[in-house]
């Protein structure tokens, strides 16, 4: 049964939940508005059944058994020749009820449990984690079943019963969130700020964990609708008491005389149950956004160069490549979104890499110079394409190529560092197995080959004992380590061009020294062309021949790296030179001040 | 230690060793920090430079009191706050504040600036009354226009939003705030302006930094004197510029070498004097 | 490796004791009035007081559990008390129904869903967006009143297959298969759309995922890193699904069986628990028990294989 609680949720759950109105976010959603007046519907009218139902439920008409819907049984009539209409709608208030036991006790249970091992951790969680997972284990039915009898007979202990096999639902989802945020830095702030642990809680914790609850309920109150519906139908509980299982039992004894007699208590717990998932989908969509797939309209990215595609065949614009550049970026526009409107993140970039050339792109966060270097690799991330321009190859233009040619050129005439080591690299596969799947599929040499050229590769980006990291998982080298193993992927088929993301921002400062060493070695042995997306100017001066400075998706200046530092053309470019610390003056003593002249960093404030 | 400590120490931490339980029953601990001593004036910056690993983050949580030294001992103001309790250590939070590296998890993102900053408040209630009050001094002080109180985190930018956690650390006018990378997450011309902040606030209000940064050149920049952190011990601690300018430990050396310079003609200099440096201590930059 | 499945093999067995002995405890604390149960209303009361001693219920619980563990360990796990028939020998009947249909089930659910998730995560567009309406549907639809509409089209309207009884295996596989055909459809149709969906999140989360990109960067297909990478990384959060999916449709089964006369667990479970055969009742919760710690070590061991990191930890 709790196989549902997670299949419904398994969204990631909302974070930001900010200003968003839980209630105007349902209202404004025509799902989610349905749904609320369809429940509020059945709530109301179980509620006033007593004053609504056109007959009593026990009352029995003997010409009524089975009979078809009249004015009098406005649904027909039952085995037992009573009123299916008012039953429907009494039976709506046992149902419900034993529905309402069940999700509060969960809900209860559930969540106090998962605040306190979430937040106090250790023995807490160690044994509530134990219990929940023990419950997790069982198949709800066939335990109450067992427990029918123990519990009296009764179908609202035993809900109350199921409330409890619920509950692991909210403890896990209440212990994961408060794992998660009890680990964010805000709450460590509030503990320097004083704030006792009750306040944590009620402030920063219990607000986080508020709309991942009110979710998870509406999915419960269904499973605990549905199981209750069944377990009734299986024939527990007072048989005189009307419920909606009771009522499809009765329809069942006698559904070869009666067949459209399953139809309304069906249709009603049907109605109900969606209802409250659709509510519980309405509430969770209006906190994160638009669905995930709304924005992603294919999963792999595709191309970017989408809409275009059909003209993708390569053209040889210019007969000989030799005189070409190696890469010419003319005027890309990149943007992500629909058709119509996209939001443009590049907007008109271009500039040319001659073989063995070092270009840096150099620009603050939101420049567009890592969205430049996708474009170029036709790797952007899902949404995003080339909106017009071009870029070209040695000559040929790839703006538009199919995915099948930009693929025989990935790898192979152009590569790709990224810039944090760790996360890319498959943690399922041996450092070995990444380098020499590709090296087999790009340069179709055997496997053998591809261990021994993969072997030498590690030993030259000095990785100390090769034969020992190839074995390894990624996850058992350093993040230093898993940086040469990247290069020494990139250059493994010995491209042309080489564009590296950031690939050493994530590194440590002396092992940022090492690998800028390594990748200007592997250039001046290999010969091939780089473009450096990089925010660190100091990167810059050591690796570049030229540099393209962005900001806002736009090329500001474009100059050899020499002109660029020592006579900077736009103002741009010297307010970034004027922001790096590199000749700020030391901070004097303690008690003396800076003279304002001479601080550099004062000049921007 | 310096020539101008007439004035008795604000912080002294002395043979500060932190460990970790490792995994598996009975595994030895893993220790972070090996016995480090330090001491910050009243007003003063004092930088803490480090990579990562080096124990520069588990100093400052120590001072902070998240994390519980197995030894050693942390005197503020003359109290010793190595262990405080909870009750204890809450009082202090009027006196030792926190601006974290990351700005966007260190703000809640489902409160309001106006909530954010008026947390520290909460704790004393002295200061209920004068909360909406305090709020815009603060905002004022860091910068921010006054009707960002009811704006949420996401509305500003990573500069900004780390003006929010300084004026959050600034409510109870602390006498010193750990800074923990406080501008590594921020853009070059943006980390600027944030260390000026930080200097400018410092001048007025007599606080002392602990400034914890992996980037030499911001830590020159903004500390009176400079600890060097290497696996887990101080090596070199001093007048900031000797420190960063001149260092004579050799990991320190290594570390000002290994930073690249936005000059192409002095970084094939510093490149080059790194080459020897190397070659003439072995690649480790051990002591 | 072998500490890994050791460790498992010790938490699976401590489960079973747990709950063996809570549901032991559960049980039997209900027994008291079992003896006026088996011999009816007109028996006096000191037949009544026999018939407790000859069942043991007069003496202190934890003696009697003593009792009944040492005799379960041996595989003896008493005789039903309205049948006289040993309990083992009425688990021996219906398990293999129940199970055989579970694990066709399972494998149906795995297959579909697999399809459905995978295709939804990297196709998208209409086949996703129809994903998340069948499975809200399926969700809704309670699957004994799925199976009763089975009943009413198969039985009543179009009488194809069998709508109700079973055939042994033993006796024809046909048989067999076409007596399990509705059944199974009605137990996996809520199950394949919430499998799917959380296989279609699983999928995503690694397409989402920096190396993706970068094997691509190496000049690997997007199929054959769909097919060696993504689908490896997504595998442990699937199998978990299928695991939960497992222990999900053993209790649907339930009352499935009743919609279809299958004389399996659930028809022994829904007939004990009415008359109070305690001692069937407890046999058909070890059962449980017992395959619900074979099927999590499975998973578990499947997990180690894939997940390096697992295997360690």
């Amino acid at each position: 049964m709790t196989e549902a609680t997670t299949a419904l949720t398994n969204a990631p759950l909302p974070t930001a939940p900010g200003r968003v109105s839980i209630t105007r976010t349902v209202l404004r959603n025509p799902l989610g508005l349905t749904a609320l007046i369809i429940l509020t519907l059945i709530i109301l009218i179980s509620v006033v059944a007593p004053f609504f139902a056109p007959h009593d439920p026990s009352e029995v008409k003997i010409d009524k058994i089975l009979a078809p819907p009249s004015a009098d049984y406005l649904l027909g009539g039952d085995g037992a020749g009573r009123d299916v209409f008012s039953r429907l709608i009494w039976a709506g208030q046992n149902t419900l009820l034993g529905a309402l036991i069940a999700v509060t006790i969960a809900l209860v249970l559930g969540s106090v449990a998962g605040l306190i091992a979430g937040y106090f951790g250790k023995a807490f969680d160690a044994a509530f984690s134990w219990a929940s997972n023990i419950l997790m284990a069982l198949p709800a039915m066939i335990v109450l079943l067992a427990l029918y009898q123990t519990l009296g007979g009764s179908v609202y202990s035993t809900m109350a019963v199921f409330g409890v096999m619920l509950s692991p639902g909210f403890f896990r989802l209440v212990r994961n969130q408060v794992i998660a945020v009890k680990n964010e830095l805000y709450v460590d702030a509030a503990r320097v700020s004083g704030l006792s642990d009750t306040r944590i809680i009620s402030r920063h914790i219990l607000r986080v964990v508020r709309s991942p609850i009110i979710i998870q309920t509406s999915v419960i109150a269904g499973i605990a609708i549905i199981i209750q519906s069944g377990l009734e139908f299986l024939g527990l509980g007072d048989p005189a008491t009307p419920t909606w299982g009771g009522m499809l039992q009765d329809a069942f004894s006698n559904i070869y005389i009666n067949p459209p007699g399953i139809l309304w208590p069906g249709l009603i717990i049907a109605a109900t149950v969606a209802s409250l998932v659709l509510l519980g989908n309405a509430v969770r969509d209006g906190l994160q956004g638009p669905r995930a797939a709304a924005v992603r309209p294919r999963a792999v990215p595709q191309h970017p160069h989408g809409h275009t595609a059909a003209q993708g065949a390569i053209e040889a614009l210019d007969a000989d490549p030799g005189k070409a550049p190696l890469l010419r970026v003319k005027d890309i526009q990149v943007g992500y979104g629909n058709t119509e409107n996209p939001i443009t993140v590049v907007r008109g970039v271009s500039f040319d890499v001659a073989p063995g050339e070092i270009v840096g792109i150099v620009g603050e966060s939101g420049s567009g110079k890592t969205q430049t270097a996708f474009s170029i690799l036709g790797l952007l991330p899902r949404g995003g394409r080339v909106l017009s321009g071009s870029i070209q190859f040695r000559g040929r233009d790839i703006t538009f190529a199919p995915e099948s040619e930009m693929q025989k050129l990935r790898g192979r005439d152009i590569a790709y560092i990224p810039q944090e080591p760790m996360s890319n690299l498959d943690p399922s596969f041996t450092i070995g197995h990444q380098l020499v799947e590709p090296m087999q599929a790009v340069l179709k040499i055997s496997k053998e080959e591809a261990r021994k050229r993969a072997l030498a590769l590690l030993a030259r980006v000095g990785i100390a004992d090769p034969e020992r990291t190839f074995r390894s998982y990624p996850h058992e080298i350093s993040g230093g380590m898993a940086q040469r193993v990247l290069i020494a992927g990139a250059v493994s088929c010995e491209p042309k061009l080489l564009i590296a993301d950031e690939p050493t921002t994530a590194l440590d400062v002396t092992v940022q020294a090492e690998v800028l060493d390594l990748l200007r070695d592997l250039q001046s042995e290999m010969g091939m062309g780089i473009v450096m997306v990089t925010h660190n100017f100091g990167v810059v001066a050591d690796l570049c021949d030229r540099v393209v400075v962005m900001q806002h998706g736009r090329v500001v200046e474009t100059n050899d790296a020499e002109t660029l530092f020592y006579a900077p053309a736009e103002p741009y470019t010297k307010s970034l030179l004027g922001a790096t610390l590199d000749d700020a003056p030391p901070r004097p003593p303690l008690g003396q001040k800076f003279l304002s002249s001479s601080s550099k960093g004062q000049n921007h404030a | 230690m310096h020539d101008t400590a007439s004035a008795a120490p604000l912080l002294v931490a002395k043979d500060v060793v932190v460990e970790y339980p490792r995994k598996g029953f009975r595994a030895k601990p893993f220790q972070v920090l090996h016995g480090v001593s330090l001491d910050i004036l009243p007003g003063e910056t004092v930088g803490l430079v480090g990579e990562s690993g080096s124990g520069k983050t588990t100093l400052g949580r120590a001072i902070l009191g998240l994390v519980q030294p197995a030894s050693g001992t942390i005197t503020f103001d003359g109290q010793d706050i190595t262990a405080l309790d909870r009750k204890e250590r809450r009082k202090l939070s009027d006196s030792i504040q926190v601006v974290f590296q990351d700005p966007y998890t260190s703000l809640n993102p489902t409160m309001t600036v106006g909530d954010i900053l008026s947390e520290p408040l909460l704790a004393k209630p002295e200061l209920k009354g004068s909360a909406r009050a305090r709020i815009s001094e603060l905002l004022e002080q860091v910068g921010l226009p006054s009707g960002a109180v009811d704006k949420y985190p996401r509305e500003f930018s990573g500069g900004q939003r780390q003006r929010v956690a300084i004026a959050r650390a600034l409510a109870l006018s602390p006498r010193l705030i750990v800074c923990d990378e406080p501008v590594s997450a921020l853009d070059l011309s943006t980390q600027a302006r944030v260390l000026d902040l930080f200097i400018e606030i410092q001048e007025r209000t007599g606080v002392a930094y602990l400034f914890v940064s992996h980037d030499l050149s911001v830590v020159r920049h903004i500390s009176h004197r400079v600890a060097v952190m290497f696996k887990g011990d101080i090596v070199e601690y001093g007048d900031g510029d000797q420190v960063t300018s001149h260092p004579t430990h050799p990991y320190t050396q290594k570390l000002l070498m290994s930073a690249p310079v936005a000059d192409p003609r002095r970084q094939r200099e510093r490149r080059e004097e790194r080459r020897l440096l190397l070659a003439g201590t072995g690649s480790e930059g051990q002591p | 490796m072998i500490n890994f499945l050791a460790r498992r093999l010790f938490a699976g067995v401590v489960l079973i004791l747990v709950i063996t002995t809570l549901a032991y405890a559960l049980i039997y604390s209900s027994a008291g009035n079992a003896a006026r149960n088996i011999l009816g209303e007109n028996a006096t009361a000191d037949d009544v007081a026999a018939k407790a001693r000859e069942l043991g219920l007069d003496r202190p619980l934890h003696e009697q559990y003593f009792d009944w563990f040492s005799n379960a360990i041996r595989g003896d796990l008493g005789v039903s008390w309205f049948t006289s028939e040993p309990v083992s020998a009425l688990l021996a009947n219906r398990l293999p129904v129940t199970l055989s249909m579970v694990i066709l089930a399972v494998l149906v659910t795995a297959v579909i869903s697999a399809i459905l998730g995978v295709t939804a995560a990297v196709r998208g567009g209409w086949l996703d967006r129809l994903l998340q309406v069948v499975s809200v549907i399926g969700f809704s639809l309670p699957n004994f009143w799925v199976a009763l509409v089975l009943v009413v089209i198969f039985a009543v309207a179009v009488p194809i297959f069998p709508a109700t009884g079973y055939v042994p295996m033993s006796e024809s596989l046909s048989g067999w298969f076409l007596a399990l055909i509705l059944p199974v459809i009605a137990l996996v149709l809520g199950g394949i759309a919430s499998a799917a969906q959380q296989i279609r999140g699983a999928v995503i989360d690694v397409l989402d995922m920096d190396y993706v990109r970068t094997l691509r960067a190496r000049g690997l297909s997007s199929t054959s890193v769909l097919l060696r990478h993504v689908l490896r990384n997504a595998a442990p959060p699937a199998l978990t699904v299928l695991s939960l999916q497992f222990i999900a449709l053993l209790g649907g089964a339930v009352v499935i069986e009743r919609v279809f006369a299958i004389p399996g667990m659930g028809t022994l479970t829904i007939n004990s628990s009415f008359q109070g055969d305690v001692p069937a009742l407890m046999g058909v919760v070890v059962a449980l028990v017992i395959l619900v710690v074979i099927v999590n070590l499975v998973i578990d061991l499947a997990n180690g294989w894939i997940n390096p990191k697992a295997r360690l930890q």
